[in-house]
């Protein structure tokens, strides 16, 4: 008997007090992780967006809570003024999700670029979603809040060739991303204000 | 009469070189050994792992009961691998992209588990530091010289730099599978054919 209890508090202890040291750096670094996460994995396609502004997107970041979820937003400081954001989006692919990032001027709600993040899209065909700037070129300049189609479907995008179902999701990505801007503008434009 | 520290930690480097003469925790050193730099990390990685687990189950080898032993040490081993994990993540993100999977994989490496069993279990926390940095350089010896032979044969290139100019045309078989083998093999051998004179 004096064996079980043994083993159970040695246990016991052991686990609580490897939970408790993993809770504290978990802590520690979750700031730092967000971080390098932005930077490698995102910051690529932000910084391609916001090009050419004079402040580091993503230091300079906020968030806003959209029912459930929180979205974060990528400052843009152009000529000297914060007008800029940039925020994801996610559309249905071939091959799975496409992560986009979107960019997109707060005083004309005209998108400056649009950029794929993350994707599973066939290597050579959807993948020039986010190689070639062919698709994402055709959004720079058009007003944000519309919806996006494809021109098979009526819309005004041209596809890429081969890749139609990629190009689809990226266009409900965007309009998507539209919806989003929409219902957050009020709260974007307060937010940026703390960015000048 | 016990081993003296110096001898503690010498065997890991020779003798019991864990790759080559304990034939232990193969799985990363076949899948991480692409790169010397690859190899590199998931050293360091081992040796702090390694090191704090060895301290954490020599400290504790009186308190732990023997009939949860295993169970002690795999808590032990796994929180530090997370901690390694964690910090990887936040300073170096680069390479846990990487490494990706075989960081966590560390958890399930014989090479820890064998040591918390075989030597921290039954020695003092001195000789566990010994031990754990030996085995620990060891490991790391093993994987970058294996690394840097498939990156240098498999890509023309040392810890990213090129080696034998343009004009080099890469051995491919090297950085897959398969070469990782006949590249273990070799060593393995060759360090046989080394220790039998």
């Amino acid at each position: 008997m004096r064996e079980i209890i043994k083993m159970i508090v040695v246990l016991t202890v052991l686990s609580c007090f490897s939970g408790g040291l993993l809770a504290a750096i978990r802590g520690g670094t979750k700031d730092k992780i967000e971080n390098q996460q932005l930077e490698f994995v995102k910051g690529p396609a932000i910084r391609n967006i916001l090009d050419g502004c004079s402040n580091d997107p993503i230091a300079d970041r906020f968030k806003i809570k959209d029912g459930d979820t929180e979205k974060s937003f990528f400052v843009g400081v152009f000529d000297g003024k914060a007008n800029t954001v940039a925020f994801e989006s996610d559309g249905k692919g071939f091959g799975g999700d496409i992560g986009l990032m979107v960019g997109v001027n707060i005083n004309d709600d005209k998108i400056i670029n649009i950029g794929v993040t993350t994707h599973s899209e066939t290597p050579g065909v959807g993948s020039k979603a986010k190689s070639e700037p062919k698709l994402s070129n055709q959004f720079k300049g058009l007003g944000l809040i519309k919806s996006f189609k494809v021109k098979p479907d009526g819309g005004q995008i041209d596809a890429i060739s081969g890749a139609t179902v990629t190009s689809r999701g990226v266009c409900a990505g965007i309009t998507e991303a539209g919806n989003v801007y929409k219902r957050l503008k009020p709260q974007v434009v307060e937010k940026i204000k703390e960015f000048k | 009469m016990a081993k003296t520290i110096t001898q503690e930690f010498v065997k890991g480097l020779w003798d019991e070189i864990p790759p080559f003469r304990l034939v232990l925790g193969l799985c990363p050193i076949l899948a991480v050994t692409k790169s010397v730099e690859n190899g590199l990390g998931m050293g360091v990685a081992v040796i702090f792992v390694l090191v704090c687990s060895n301290v954490l189950v020599s400290l504790l080898r009186k308190i732990i009961p023997s009939q949860v032993r295993i169970a002690c040490f795999i808590i032990i081993i796994a929180t530090f691998v997370i901690v390694v994990e964690l910090l990887m993540q936040a300073y170096t993100y680069p390479l846990f992209l990487k490494l990706g999977i075989f960081i966590p994989l560390i958890v399930v490496n014989c090479v820890l588990l064998g040591r918390a069993e075989a030597f921290a279990y039954k020695n003092g926390i001195i000789a566990s530091i010994a031990d754990g940095f030996g085995i620990g350089i060891g490991f790391t010896i093993s994987l970058v010289a294996l690394g840097a032979l498939r990156e240098v044969f498999g890509s023309g290139t040392f810890l990213g730099m090129s080696v034998f100019g343009p004009s080099f045309q890469p051995f491919t078989f090297m950085v897959e599978a398969p070469g990782a083998f006949v590249c273990l093999g070799l060593m393995l051998s060759l360090m046989n054919l080394a220790g039998n004179k």
